[in-house]
């Protein structure tokens, strides 16, 4: 008989261990994956983590880790905050939107004037657009209780039909030939997030991601705010009684989630993107989530996090090219990482004990 | 007594790190009333639950009736005739009572069928109850009779009842023992757990005595005093907290009219409730459970805000205000909950301690913490009231519910309040831990601080207790000097019987 | 503009089209939630259920293998979630979360094969003349069998929940789990039911979706109905008469913005397009005064420990 028994305590080892074991399982099942689907499982999995970084074109992967794994981290960041204190915002994918919209609004609005002050505005933009979305589930959740689960997903679909309608309508680029889509922000210097050190991957919105890291771990460590958005997701009940304002603590968790989300929607849709299109959003907000939990909502673990799985959408799209392997599959590879580490987390909290034989 | 009805032998459970019965044997008789005593954390309720069928011995035998008993689950218990009336946790509290009912019987009959049996049957064992009532709404006293009804539908040969009285008031006491009486007389056995030794005097037959898991005395209850069981129970002379006689000082806290809805759907509402407390002075509020207590408790701590002038404490009106200024201005309090509400189970005692110890004790500047100092106050908090554990690095579930409320109350003590509130400071303790908190509270009180203690424990209010006063159903009584207070008197101030009936046997 | 070319008979017909989809998968996930299970995954089990469906629709030519085979890919998808939730004692909200990261790539990659092809047709159900009568006949009596069986399984729900000891002990189990432990309930064994039973559902109204309504398979074609219908559970306060209500609310509003776009109304298509969200949003908040069907035990997890 195979039982589950509560440690007296977390195990902190296992804390650590369990997101690598998870990452190793689902190789396995990937690689099982990719068999069934008649690829050859261990050529697939080198293409996928080993390539890119030490590879023949690793020179032209490794930037892109940076630039695929920045607004992972940036907004996997803002997400664990809330996750920690149980508010659950998953509508980052729609205050990423948001955020590039605002960006790219105010470069819009100022073309063609060049000026220094610009994209220290668009960064402020795209901070505020992402809160003010991330403000609505907030305020709704604190004014009547509604459930910020749904609103803020809700408002993914709405962020996304919008998006749309920028696209073609107000923001659409006047010499684009008719053509969806807005100008290119990297041909407007004032506007473009260009890379601190060329060739890097290294922009702007990278180093934003650091420094919010930084920042977070400080915040959850060292500071009164963290330790109530900590104590909140414990115990509700004793961070009431401790003097967390609950509401206060709901409109800050959303709001940092939201501005950080907007950020980097804002840095992509400066950067990477260059332009507001009708499926500029490639989920990111969603994919932040599993950064967030594999990286155990620890900031420095959403660093790794979000470098590995950088990792895996640009080995993903090399498979694609080299091994034919369909894009969804990696979709699948990502999905699974969070089932199985949710599995193996029980391990933390819980002894498996295995009795042989009669017990009663 | 026309027999054996239950034979146990050798009866062991053992979890990791504790055996929670070793080697317990015992009998009950056909129509007798078994009490099974023992201090918190001696191993009554793992024992019940074997007999019940909720948790499988590790070894030992049971016979009931003279055939092998060895039910693998409630259902199958109840099919042999043992019914079981738990402490907590039984009840569903959206549903009414038919329903309520019809949950704990194998095959329930219709339910208007049902509910017509739930009438007759409450009314011949004077416990009237409406079957068509949503059990939510009701009091801590009809919540039990639901419980009672549900096993009395089955003609239980044996019925198990856990703690039963910890609800009630005096009186409504006397209706319960006058209904069990009854049931005795009709042949039915009772397995009565209770550490309550006046009450064990007044109603069992035998009395098996448990202490660590292991059984170490029996007796037969009307022919020992209560100091001979109560010795056998805790195993040596307990020491008793001392009271030194103080002349009250100023008004530290007031309540005027305090009038609070209850946060939750099926709480208490506290209504105009005016009381003063004053420096050196315990004042002591009893109550049955669910009476306001924990809204009393809320609104004192500022977790529940109100009108600015119905708290006033040292003259200044905090209505309003929440638990860290409160908190800044010496009002401490200690809620009834200890993990989840008081501590957070899964954070270690540094960080419980920072937990209301921030402002203070000075363990943070400007918003940042100070972890080393920290970890100081949680380790003099853990020296001064002997809290057994590893370490301040230890997360609070891994204390034992003794150790752990030690910890709460002496994290409050610690930072000598000018009023300190406690809600059932001692529940679920052991006898040692219990009295070392009750000194905790006296020592303070005689050093000027004014004290309020909530709690369902009339003999430990008695023993702290400068005043004396009664919540029910969220109104205070009058406030009396607890010295001479009669049990009728203290009764009737908790609410009397409730309108409840006595039984007509 | 031209409002004449809708008509009222045939808009409220569409629209119990229109709400069989979210209505079924909503009918699901109430039970579950009864059982105080709170499964997010709904999104994805539906988007599963959609291309299961789908394929199995198109290998045998047989829709109602297909809706059959819809049924068994949401039970199954949802049954990881109940090896997360119920033995893995994992958080429900991040297993939900997963099972609709999970569900969406899963069916992509079934469906790679089948974008661009229709569905062999889901024959109406034949009431002779009486689909001839004006207004009442497309109304009641014009539909494919899955609207008639969604509304059948909402009342058999509510007889369930009302009537029998089995709804009561789901009821008991999702109100206090310990209690319903203490009784000898096997709390564990029922939710998982409730979550199978609910998985089943989502993947029957995936199904309904790329099999009758649009019909074809596209990616992520579910677009969001999985989400909806976990605001109806609330908008409906666990009642399933009410999901009903709400279904056809959302149905109504749907097929009504179509038709405006259709019509050609001034406002941009996307803005329409957001409508069926935004009074989503709004019924949530309206509804977030009533909680009072809502399980106490939902989302706990429960072990039982000593």
């Amino acid at each position: 008989m195979i039982f589950l028994e509560k440690r007296p305590q977390p195990s902190k080892t296992l804390s650590y261990i369990t997101p690598v074991l998870a990452v190793l399982i689902t190789m396995v099942a990937g690689g099982l994956l990719f068999a069934i689907l008649g690829k050859d499982p261990v050529a697939a999995i080198r293409i996928i983590f080993w390539d890119p970084l030490f590879g023949e074109f690793a020179f032209y992967y490794r930037p892109q880790l940076l630039v695929k794994g920045g607004p992972l981290i940036l907004i996997a960041l803002g997400l664990s905050l809330g996750f920690k204190a149980g508010i659950w915002n998953i509508g980052a994918e729609g205050q990423y939107i948001m955020g590039a919209i605002a960006g790219a609004g105010v470069a819009l609005a100022l073309y063609p004037l060049e000026a220094w002050w610009i994209f220290p505005l668009m960064i402020l933009a795209g901070a505020l657009g992402g809160w003010a979305w991330a403000m609505i589930p907030a305020l709704l959740k604190v004014k009547f209780g509604t459930n910020e689960i749904l609103v803020s997903l809700m408002l993914v679909y709405v962020a996304e039909n919008f998006l749309s309608a920028m696209a073609i309508g107000a923001m659409k680029n006047p010499e684009g030939f008719g053509f969806p889509g807005s100008r290119n922000l990297q041909q407007y210097p004032s506007a473009h997030n260009t890379e601190i050190i060329a060739g890097s991957g290294m922009h702007w919105g990278v180093a934003a991601a650091f420094i919010a890291a930084i920042l977070a771990y400080v915040l959850l460590n060292r500071h009164l705010l963290g330790f109530q958005i900590r104590l909140t997701g414990e115990a509700p009940r004793a961070a009431r009684f401790s003097g967390v304002k609950p509401a206060r603590l709901v409109l800050f968790c959303m709001g940092t989630a939201g501005a950080l989300a907007g950020l980097a929607g804002m840095f992509e849709v400066a950067g990477p993107a260059g332009q507001i299109t009708t499926g500029f959003n490639v989920g990111y907000g969603f994919t932040a989530i599993i950064v967030a939990f594999l990286g155990r909502l620890h900031p420095i673990g959403i660093v790794l996090a979000g470098l590995l799985m950088a990792l895996t959408y640009i080995g993903g799209e090399a498979a694609q090219s080299a091994l034919q392997l369909p894009a969804a599959a990696i979709q699948v590879f990502q999905g699974m990482l969070l089932f199985f580490l949710l599995a193996v987390d029980v391990l933390t909290n819980f002894r498996i004990r295995i009795t042989l034989g009669e017990t009663a | 007594m026309t027999g054996t009805l239950l034979k146990i032998v050798g009866l062991t459970k053992a979890y990791p790190g504790v055996v929670a019965n070793d080697d317990v044997s015992f009998n009950i008789q056909e129509g007798e009333v078994h009490a099974l005593l023992g201090e918190n954390g001696a191993g009554k309720s793992t024992l019940v639950k074997m007999i019940y069928g909720l948790v499988k011995p590790d070894s030992g035998d049971m016979a009931f009736k003279g055939t092998a008993y060895e039910p693998s689950e409630p259902q199958e218990a109840r099919a042999r005739g043992v019914a079981m009336v738990f402490q907590h946790f039984s009840l569903f509290d959206a549903l009414n009572v038919a329903e309520n009912v019809a949950l704990g019987m194998a095959e329930p009959p219709k339910t208007r069928e049902l509910a017509e049996r739930i009438r007759t049957v409450s009314e011949q064992y004077g416990l009237p109850l409406d079957p068509w009532r949503l059990v939510g709404d009701l009091s801590a006293g009809e919540r039990q009779r639901v419980e009672i009804i549900r096993c009395l539908l089955q003609d239980p040969k044996l019925l198990i009842m856990d703690e039963p009285t910890s609800v009630l008031t005096p009186q409504e006491v006397e209706i319960l023992f006058a209904t069990l009486r009854k049931l005795k007389s009709e042949g039915t056995s009772i397995l009565y757990i209770s550490h309550k030794l006046e009450e064990i005097r007044a109603l069992c037959d035998e009395a098996t005595i448990l202490r660590l898991g292991k059984k170490v005395g029996t007796c037969t209850p009307r022919e020992v005093t209560a100091a001979q069981m109560a010795e056998m129970m805790v195993g040596n002379e307990l020491h008793r907290p001392e009271r030194e006689p103080t002349t009250p000082g100023d008004v530290r806290l007031a309540l005027k009219d305090l009038s609070v809805a209850s946060p939750s759907q099926f709480g208490t509402s506290l209504k105009n409730i005016t009381l003063e407390v004053r420096a050196g002075e315990v004042l002591g509020l009893a109550g049955v459970a669910g009476n306001g207590q924990d809204e009393l408790l809320a609104a004192l701590s500022g977790e529940i805000t109100n009108a600015p002038g119905m708290v006033v404490l040292d003259g200044t009106e905090i209505g309003a205000k929440g638990p860290g200024p409160r908190r800044r201005m010496g009002l401490l309090t200690g809620p009834e909950e200890r993990l989840g509400h008081a501590a957070a189970p899964n954070m270690t005692l540094t960080e419980n301690a920072l937990l209301t110890g921030a402002e203070r004790e000075g363990l943070m500047s400007n918003g940042f913490l100070k972890w080393g100092k920290a970890k100081s106050f949680a380790e003099a908090i853990i020296d001064r009231f002997d809290v057994r554990t590893p370490g301040t690095e230890t997360v609070a579930r891994a204390l034992s519910g003794g150790n752990l409320q030690k910890f709460v109350i002496g994290r409050e003590v610690m930072q000598r309040p000018e009023v300190l509130v406690v809600n059932q400071p001692t529940w679920g303790v052991d006898a040692a831990a219990a009295a070392t908190i009750r000194q905790a509270i006296l020592d303070l009180a005689a050093g000027g601080t004014a004290v309020i203690v909530i709690s369902q424990d009339l003999d430990e209010l008695m023993e702290v207790s400068d005043n004396f006063a009664a919540l029910n159903e969220g109104r205070l009584s009058e406030i009396k000097p607890a010295k001479g207070l009669t049990m009728e008197e203290i009764g009737l101030m908790m609410g009397g019987a409730h309108g409840m009936e006595v039984a007509h046997v | 503009m031209d409002f004449s070319a809708i008509n009222p008979a045939l808009l409220i017909a569409s629209l119990m089209v229109a709400a069989t989809a979210v209505m079924i998968a909503a009918i699901g996930e109430l039970i579950t939630e009864k059982a105080g299970v709170l499964n997010l995954g709904v999104e994805g089990m539906m988007i599963t259920g959609a291309v299961c469906g789908f394929a199995v629709a198109v290998g045998t030519g047989s829709p109602f293998l297909g809706f059959l085979a819809a049924a068994g890919g949401g039970a199954v998808l949802s049954f990881l979630f109940a090896v997360l939730t119920q033995f893995a004692l994992a958080n429900q909200v991040a297993s939900g979360l997963a099972l609709t990261l999970f569900g969406l790539g899963l069916s992509s990659l079934i469906g790679q094969n089948y974008v661009g092809i229709r569905p062999p047709p889901t024959p109406r159900l034949d009431f002779g003349p009486l689909s001839d009568l004006p207004v009442v006949g497309p109304i009641l009596f014009n539909h494919d069998p899955m609207v008639y069986a969604g509304l059948i399984l909402v009342a058999l729900t509510w007889a369930f929940l009302k009537y029998t000891r089995a709804g009561l002990i789901l009821k008991a189990v999702g109100e206090n789990h310990d209690a319903a432990h203490a009784l000898g309930y096997k709390v564990i064994r029922i939710r998982i039911l409730a979550i199978l039973f609910g998985g089943a559902c989502a993947g029957l109204g995936g199904a309904y979706i790329s099999l009758i309504r649009v019909p074809q398979w596209t990616e992520g074609m579910t677009g969001g109905v999985g989400w909806i219908a976990l605001a109806l559970v609330v908008f409906a306060s666990w009642k399933p008469w009410r999901v009903l209500l709400g279904a056809y609310l959302f149905g109504g509003v749907t097929v009504l913005q179509l038709n405006l776009q259709a019509a050609g109304v001034a406002i941009p298509a996307e803005y329409l397009s957001m409508s069926p969200y935004l009074i989503t949003i709004v019924v949530l908040v309206l509804m977030s005064f009533d909680r009072s069907g809502a399980p106490a035990s939902l989302g706990r997890t429960f072990h039982a420990s000593q």
